[in-house]
């Protein structure tokens, strides 16, 4: 995201309730972030924080409320969405053509997030950590300016961890804006902080 | 390269080019074991070898059809792929439709090229094999399309690999029948009507599916 031009970016979400099978995880939530915005969603295993996510991405129907944003999404997960048997290089170039970015955002991306070395490594045999960053290197590749989080600092090592943050940081400096659902501390400037426990029903 | 052309590329390196499944080669290898095993069960009568040879190697290609059902579909529901392309506003639909073809591409010509040594080792005569190859080209499209729609609609389900072969049987039996059927007094006529029901199968599958995909991401 370093140079990128600023961005305008905006998510509305109005008194959003979450349901599944007859539990009612969580309602009555509202949020509100614009440009260079990021808010940390805590709360423990099971409150609802990936299921908040997929409904701000759109991916999962709210049992009540409204979600609106200005820009487009990119989502990163536990899953990371890369062909299993493909070279990571090659992984990555399809999300590359899919985005329509230039070709050498896949070589740019690995370098940034320390992959470069490999690049010819199928992605099944990537760690955890290693398959976490080549997530982000899709994510950087889209250039979605609304980004939502899902526990990215799980399986990071500490220069993981601490890239993962400055990533993050200068998505937001960019004019971008960023949700991050994690049980564990994430370090970013401004970063506010929302609890699911207090919408719980 | 646009969207559908990279999506098209991607599906077929992965139904072609194998991994786990083998690529084409296992439906072949499957569907040319029937074919030499059933002379052996049936016995040296050729000319009821000739006779019942076209609907062996039909059964045989909707078999083989079966094989790589579990490839394709819930592997990228499982990766979050099907997410992915959602954000990026790409359709279910077009992905299902795309699959449809690359299904279709690695599996359809291959069988119809193995039909060959399937016709000599069953005895079949020019005519014969001429009439089970353009059966083949009408009908193993519908079964791609077939596939594929179930494929999505058990993903994410308990078992849901058997249970798409299970599922697939019963409804591919009209491409079955007309199918099987041009070789013996159905003629042309059975050769159209399973060009229409691919058809038909062609135009229903990406929306059944998307809609299956859609349900099973959640």
């Amino acid at each position: 995201m370093q140079g990128a031009p600023l961005r305008t970016a905006a998510i509305t979400a109005r008194n959003i309730a979450c349901r599944r099978g007859d539990r009612v995880l969580f309602a009555e939530l509202s949020l509100n972030l614009s440009s260079g915005e990021a808010v940390q969603i805590a709360g423990h295993n099971g409150i609802g924080k990936s299921s908040l996510l997929r409904i701000l991405a759109g991916l999962a129907p709210a049992y009540a409320g409204t979600v609106t944003v200005e820009g487009s999404v990119g989502l990163l997960d536990e899953r990371p969405a890369l062909d299993p048997a493909l070279p990571l290089g090659r992984a990555l170039a399809f999300w590359q053509r899919m985005d329509g970015a230039p070709t050498e955002a896949v070589q740019r991306n690995l370098e940034r997030l320390g992959l470069a070395a490999l690049v010819d490594v199928p992605v099944r045999y990537l760690s955890t950590g290693q398959k976490k960053r080549a997530a982000f290197a899709r994510l950087l590749a889209q250039e979605a300016t609304v980004w939502l989080l899902d526990e990215p600092l799980n399986g990071l090592d500490s220069r993981a961890v601490e890239l993962a943050e400055t990533l993050t940081a200068e998505h937001c400096a960019a004019g971008g804006v960023a949700i991050v659902a994690s049980h564990q501390s994430f370090r970013l400037t401004g970063l506010a902080r929302l609890a699911l426990a207090d919408f719980g029903a | 390269m646009s969207r559908a052309a990279a999506l098209l590329r991607r599906d077929l390196g992965r139904l072609l080019l194998g991994g786990r499944g083998g690529g084409p080669l296992l439906p072949v290898l499957f569907f040319l074991s029937v074919a030499m095993l059933y002379p052996f069960a049936v016995g040296p009568d050729a000319p009821l070898l000739a006779r019942t040879g076209g609907g062996v190697i039909w059964v045989a290609a909707l078999l083989a059809a079966i094989l790589p059902l579990d490839r394709l579909v819930e592997p990228d529901i499982e990766l979050g792929v099907f997410d992915q392309w959602a954000l990026r506003g790409i359709s279910e639909e077009l992905v299902i439709a795309v699959r449809v073809l690359a299904h279709w591409l690695s599996f359809g010509p291959p069988l119809m090229l193995a039909a060959f040594p399937a016709a000599a080792l069953l005895g079949l005569d020019g005519a014969t094999l001429r009439m089970v190859e353009l059966g083949l080209l009408a009908g193993t499209p519908g079964l791609a399309a077939l596939g594929v729609t179930v494929a999505a609609l058990t993903a994410g389900l308990r078992g849901g690999a058997a249970l798409a072969g299970l599922l697939v049987i019963p409804m591919a039996v009209p491409v079955l029948i007309f199918g099987a059927g041009s070789l013996g007094t159905g003629g042309e006529s059975g050769l159209a009507l399973a060009g229409a029901s691919s058809l038909v199968l062609i135009a229903i599958a990406p929306f059944a599916g998307a809609a299956a995909v859609r349900a099973a991401r959640g």
